[in-house]
């Protein structure tokens, strides 16, 4: 089937399986590597993305869900310029991250998670981080770099 | 992991979507937030030869104040019934269960009507929707027709959903007070191992999560209750002839351990609410 999605803001049509995922849409026809494949059970976190603007999983759900919706990936979160997010930011100023294999989902569910709580408390950071596991970092500075973000203000288009 | 191949609609309204089941409803599917049915496919669990994904069907995402009950549409995200004011307002218990559903993504995806209408013993929706004595709304080709959470869910999976009908709504009585919920489980994001809604306005109703094949209600401790038991004598009687089942979270010995404890505790939030 024909499928037409907005991903980091360029539109593309292509025709792909009925049952083709929206995470092996994006890495393989739209070529953006950046969203990874953990656990492929809906656990992990490690595929989220952005559906018009809210967090996702992106291997439970099909490209052909997506078709004219918007998605943002990990590659759309850094300006055209190479500057990075004010969230990827904190990662790097936190060192909130050690193999990075989960980096690319904690930050698209950062992302929504402080649009929809602009203030969080720790402990509001850590539930709303519940579906994305990292086996590295011991969630500690990942939490750290939330809470500057939300911190600094630098909210999150 | 890649789910067989089907065919793939994309419904516009319940007509179209009806009118699509009836074409060959054993081998055809509903796709709601598809945050039960795709990991099914993705096992090969489910091979569906049609999915009808009724996702973007327009006005079944509300939460509606309708006098003495309030009116939730099918598609209504648990994301968004969390946090609606009506809900918060007039059935507390329904969205802060909502709230407790998985994980933020979960719930940016996954409907009300889908988690009623799949019937997973572990869901606890279905639990709220019981213990609330709510009503499903049900549209088909034989017409409209309501069916009592009561008589809704039937067995492992199963429900009064004929397969070519579609859960349009759900309504349930408003109770601001007196409610409690609780939730057990080891790891977060986790389902349930048990868990338990309770509402208590004048008589008492409990629902228990993944105490049997379905959603149940603790016959037992109503009753004790109507009889005018107190909380810890109503509650040791939590799982009186359930049979739940064993698995790696618990045997059935622990989990009629946990519906005891968990029950008394939801008991004395609801009372404590209640004030
Ligand atoms: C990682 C993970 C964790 C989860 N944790 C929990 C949890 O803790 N507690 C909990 O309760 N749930 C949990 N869920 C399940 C979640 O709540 C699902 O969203 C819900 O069970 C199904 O809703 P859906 O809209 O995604 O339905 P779908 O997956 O789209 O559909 C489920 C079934 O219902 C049918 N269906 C859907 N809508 C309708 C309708 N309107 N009328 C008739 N039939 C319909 C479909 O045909 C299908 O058979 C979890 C899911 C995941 C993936
Ligand atoms: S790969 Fe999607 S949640 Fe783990
Ligand atoms: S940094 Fe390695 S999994 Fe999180």
């Amino acid at each position: 089937m024909q499928v037409t999605v907005t991903v980091n803001g360029t539109t593309g049509s292509h025709d792909v399986e009925t049952r083709m995922l929206l995470v092996h849409y994006l890495r393989e026809v739209r070529g953006l590597t950046g969203t990874n494949v953990g656990c492929d059970t809906t656990s992990c976190g490690a595929c989220t993305v952005l559906l018009n603007g809210e967090s996702v999983k992106s291997c439970t759900m099909l490209a052909a869900q997506a078709d004219g919706e918007e998605i943002t990936t990990i590659e759309g979160m850094a300006a055209p310029d190479g500057t990075l997010h004010p969230i990827q930011e904190a990662f790097r100023e936190h060192h909130g991250l050690q193999c990075g294999f989960c980096t690319p989902g904690m930050v698209m569910a950062i992302a929504s998670f402080l649009k929809e709580h602009p203030d969080p408390t720790e402990a509001e950071v850590r539930e709303g981080l519940e579906g994305n596991l990292c086996r590295c970092t011991g969630y500690h500075n990942i939490v750290q770099a939330a809470l500057a973000v939300a911190r600094a203000g630098e909210l999150v288009s | 992991m890649i789910p067989a191949s089907f065919e793939y609609r994309r419904a516009g309204s319940v007509e179209e979507a009806l009118g699509w089941l009836a074409e060959d409803p054993d081998s055809t599917k509903l796709l709601a937030g598809g945050h039960s049915l795709l990991p099914l496919m993705k096992l090969r669990l489910a091979t569906p030869g049609v999915l009808v994904d009724v996702g973007r069907i327009p006005g079944l995402n509300y939460v509606r104040d309708d006098g003495d009950h309030v009116a939730i549409g099918a598609l209504t995200r648990h994301r968004d019934l969390e946090v609606s004011d009506v809900a918060r307002g007039h059935v507390p218990l329904l969205a802060h269960v909502a709230g407790q559903v998985g994980d933020p993504q979960v719930r940016h995806r996954g409907t009300i009507g889908g988690s009623l209408a799949h019937g997973d013993p572990a869901s606890d929706l279905p639990a709220a929707v019981l213990a609330l004595d709510g009503t499903m709304v049900v549209d088909g080709p034989r017409g409209r027709r309501e069916v009592q959470a009561a008589d809704f869910f039937r067995g492992f999976l199963e429900t009064a959903l004929a397969p070519d009908e579609m859960l349009t709504e759900v309504r349930v009585h408003k109770a601001p007070a007196g409610w409690g919920f609780q939730k057990f489980n080891r790891r977060a994001q986790d389902w349930a191992i048990v868990g338990v809604a309770a509402v208590v306005n004048g008589d008492a109703r409990v629902a228990l999560v993944n105490m049997g094949p379905t959603t149940l209600r603790a016959r037992a401790t109503e009753e004790a209750l109507d009889a005018g038991a107190n909380i810890a004598d109503a509650a040791a009687r939590a799982a009186e002839g359930l049979d739940p089942p064993s698995d790696l979270n618990g045997s059935a010995e622990y989990r009629r351990h946990l519906a005891t404890v968990l029950v008394r505790r939801a008991l004395e939030e609801a009372t404590a609410a209640r004030g």
